[in-house]
């Protein structure tokens, strides 16, 4: 596993020495991640001159990276379709199938018309039954059928299914923490 | 009295080679600094015993300066002149300051950073905190009987990349050479996991003069990894303080119309707090004019004016928490860190926020400091086998600014660092052919209510339609937590770069004019500092390469490894040099030179710690 040179061009799960397969060990990954930089950051080098530091820092920066990608479900699927030679272009491909669609627009109007904590709770419940469903099906399509093509699809439903409940969950902030409290910015309230 | 050191087996340090480094914590009201002495870390005293500093230094004509102890008696009556808690003003512009009518100073607004009018001519926040830390630096050197090859010094987790520039560019003008900014929490973890081999999710609750913080950590085998930090960068102890001092105020009838009135009553306040921490009932007494003013004031009277202050902080708490994806439930251990957790009702409201007893087995006022130079003493390369790792994070986002206002966020806060992230943009009109780049800082929406770093402009985009180019922006924040930015037209190759200083922090040719203008150091002073600091540079730079090669020499081909040889020699003959620019230039020469046999061993090192793993594995 370990013939190749690795370099900082080194794919994640090459650097990271796991199989390129969408299910991963989070405690090992945590643990390999932790090793890496242990050889690596640049605080092993601080009384070593400029050039080590500088390597240091680029391959610091190269496995955090690595590391963000690999432990984030919805990221480590899109690259593995990328790698594969499916890449996601979110940007320009949009298309989705209808009833996914009907879907994301009645969980919209339910946020919307959501009055209580436990209107948005419930809902949270919904979308994150619907992201488990999602990532199983991604994890099928990719390590069980192999079939990067398809899962592209798949991976799009969860930037969809990502970003709502990123705004479900702010919501639910507003309802724990109304917007009037400012602690945490660097403004005095006097 | 020297004793004499008894070092672990196989562990023979070299006397020569052992490399004095400091920790700092240059704090809002106190300042310390620590260092690893056989094998313990402790706070180094002054001549007369005293290891805290106050953060105060007073400006006299004719260029004299008090520092200190010394300083802080002068407070109440020349309020004006005598800088107490200049960490509120570290990259800040005058605008910054909520509460600037109510300090004593000469503010003068300057774009960036503000700077305050002395008798000692004007001062900004960097000089003068240069001056503490000269301070220290030179009890530091006293104490140990050597040049320091560098310092750790600690900031608040909550400074943003502007104060966090403005720290380092004053210990630069201190002449201290910076081995790492690291967090005020992270250090207060080091010293205390260390020191009790913690294991498990703690909280550092860290309440100071001017600023509280608020981190969550993860401590296993060595490892510091900051989950999520939180705070406010304008709540501290002097704020309680203000608090009482406007309560007594009210219930007396006083009208504080002086700077040495206002001096002189937040210092009693300040007195009043420190009693009621051990008693339930104190009495304020402040002397304004020739009038005494005193007033009774009952624990409960102070807690009930300072609640909101207390609820604040732990609003950020819960912040933090939810930024780590945890509850109260998973933190083992709250470390209390800052002389206002000693505070009865802060103790009493972190116990019930996070249903546990607060640690308080080390000083709070010395924790920081000690974990600063635990840190020093590794970076120094004290401990080559040294297990500690930091890893630490970014507290607020950085992002730029698009159309309408908004903020377009590149790196995400709490992002382990070092990080490097990267977003594509295009232009918005057919044959543009700039873009004018704004970094910005912080968690709200709108540009407005972020704060601006930096501005910079990307020129020479070859005229396209819109929407053709392809300008790909990188943020780097390196391990201080430091930002750079730079900007790159991906068809064109044009780039434009920028270290995010000039529009905040100072620039080197501003430092240089404050380096010039020093009283203290004479011209000639300067030249023997500038060749003393080379030939230490080049020196470690030197022995560096030597146990680079001692290590790993076989990974060069017989002209490589000549080559590398050949450019330490030229670095070895000009050693003696009186010029500071031939070593630094030969020094640069040994950098360049060695930098692809840098590449090869990093290599090597990566692919050691996985060739470990997997036979572990098999």
């Amino acid at each position: 596993m370990v013939d190749k040179p690795l370099t900082l061009a080194s794919n994640d799960f090459e650097l990271f020495a796991v199989p390129a397969r969408f299910a991963q060990d989070p405690a090992a990954l945590d643990a390999r991640w932790k090793e890496l930089q242990r050889e690596a950051h640049p605080d092993r080098f601080a009384a070593q001159g400029v050039a080590a530091q500088r390597q240091a820092m680029q391959w610091s920066v190269r496995i955090n990276e690595a590391y963000q990608r690999l432990k984030h479900p919805l990221k480590r699927a899109a690259y593995l379709c990328e790698l594969a030679g499916a890449p996601i272009n979110a940007e320009n491909n949009t298309a989705m199938p209808a009833d996914f669609l009907i879907e994301q627009m009645q969980w919209r109007e339910a946020l919307d018309d959501a009055s209580s904590e436990a209107d948005i709770a419930r809902l949270l419940e919904q979308v994150n039954q619907a992201r488990v469903g999602a990532l199983q099906h991604c994890e099928e399509l990719l390590d069980v059928r192999h079939a990067p093509d398809q899962a592209v699809g798949q991976v799009r439903a969860m930037m969809f299914i990502e970003r709502f409940s990123h705004d479900v969950e702010s919501r639910l902030d507003d309802f724990q923490n109304p917007p009037a409290d400012m602690a945490g910015t660097t403004g005095q309230a006097t | 009295m020297a004793l004499l050191q008894i070092s672990e087996p196989g562990h023979t340090p070299n006397p020569h080679e052992r490399r004095l480094a400091v920790g700092i914590d240059l704090g809002t009201t106190h300042s310390l600094v620590a260092a690893v002495r056989s094998g313990v870390a402790e706070c180094l005293p002054d001549e007369e015993g005293h290891v805290i500093l106050p953060s105060v230094v007073r400006y006299l004509d004719g260029g004299r300066r008090e520092i200190g102890r010394q300083a802080l008696r002068a407070l109440a009556q020349d309020p004006q002149n005598t800088v107490a808690s200049v960490k509120r003003f570290m990259g800040r512009s005058l605008a910054d300051v909520a509460d600037r009518e109510h300090l004593p100073y000469q503010f003068i607004d300057k774009p960036g950073m503000l700077a305050l009018q002395t008798a000692g001519g004007e001062k900004s926040p960097v000089e003068i905190s240069a001056d503490i830390l000269a301070t220290l630096r030179y009890r530091a050197e006293d104490t140990l009987g050597d040049d320091l090859v560098g310092a750790v010094i600690t900031v608040p987790a909550y400074f943003d990349d502007a104060q966090r520039q403005a720290t380092k560019d004053a210990a630069k003008l201190a002449g201290l050479n910076v081995l790492r900014l690291i967090n005020e929490p992270t250090a207060a973890a080091i010293a205390y996991g260390l020191e009790n081999a913690s294991e498990g999710v703690y909280a550092i609750y860290d309440l100071g003069g001017g600023t509280f913080d608020i981190s969550i950590l993860r401590l296993n085998q060595g490892v510091f990894e900051v989950i999520a930090t939180g705070g406010d960068s304008a709540l501290g102890g002097d704020d309680y303080d203000r608090a009482l001092a406007a309560r007594v105020a009210e219930q007396t009838g006083v009208a504080l119309t002086t700077a040495s009135d206002k001096s002189a009553f937040s210092m009693a306040a300040r007195a009043c707090k420190e009693s009621l921490s051990k008693q339930d009932s104190a009495t304020f007494s402040a002397l304004l004019g020739e009038q005494t003013i005193t007033q009774r004031v009952a624990r409960a009277q102070f807690e009930q004016a300072t609640t909101a202050l207390t609820a604040r902080t732990i609003t950020a708490a819960r912040k933090a928490l939810r930024d780590a994806k945890l509850v109260a439930a998973d933190i083992k251990g709250v470390v209390m860190v800052g002389g206002s957790t000693r505070m009865p009702q802060i103790q009493a409201a972190v116990g019930r926020f996070f249903d546990c007893e607060p640690l308080n087995n080390l000083n709070p006022d010395e924790v920081v400091a000690l974990g600063a130079a635990i840190q020093a003493n590794q970076l120094a390369g004290n401990r080559p086998d040294g297990d500690l790792l930091l890893l630490d994070v970014i507290p607020l986002s950085l992002g730029l600014e698009t159309m309408g206002g908004l903020v377009e966020r590149i790196v995400p806060r709490n992002q382990t660092i070092p990080t490097a992230m990267a977003q594509d943009f295009t232009t918005y009109k057919d044959g543009q052919t700039a873009l004018a780049l704004h970094v910005v800082q912080g968690e709200r929406d709108m540009v407005a209510d972020c704060r601006s770093l930096a501005r910079f402009e990307l020129r020479g985009i070859p005229p396209m339609v819109a929407g053709a180019a392809r300008i790909r922006v990188t943020f780097t924040v390196d391990a201080d937590g430091l930002l750079n930015v730079s900007a790159q037209e991906l068809l064109s190759g044009v780039q434009a770069q920028i270290d995010v200083k000039p529009s905040y922090g100072l620039d080197d040719g501003q430092i240089a004019k404050m380096l010039q203008d020093s009283f203290s150091t004479a011209q000639s002073d300067m030249r023997s500092r500038a060749i003393a600091e080379a030939r230490l540079d080049a020196e470690r730079l030197l022995l560096a390469t030597q146990t680079a090669l001692n290590a790993d020499a076989d990974l060069l081909a017989a002209d490589e490894r000549e080559a590398v040889l050949a450019v330490m020699q030229s670095v070895r003959e000009v050693l003696g040099s009186d010029d500071p620019a031939v070593i630094e230039a030969a020094c640069k020469a040994l950098a360049n030179g060695t930098e692809s046999f840098a590449a090869m061993r990093m290599n090597r090192g990566i692919r050691q710690a996985l060739a470990g793993k997997n036979i572990e594995t098999i």
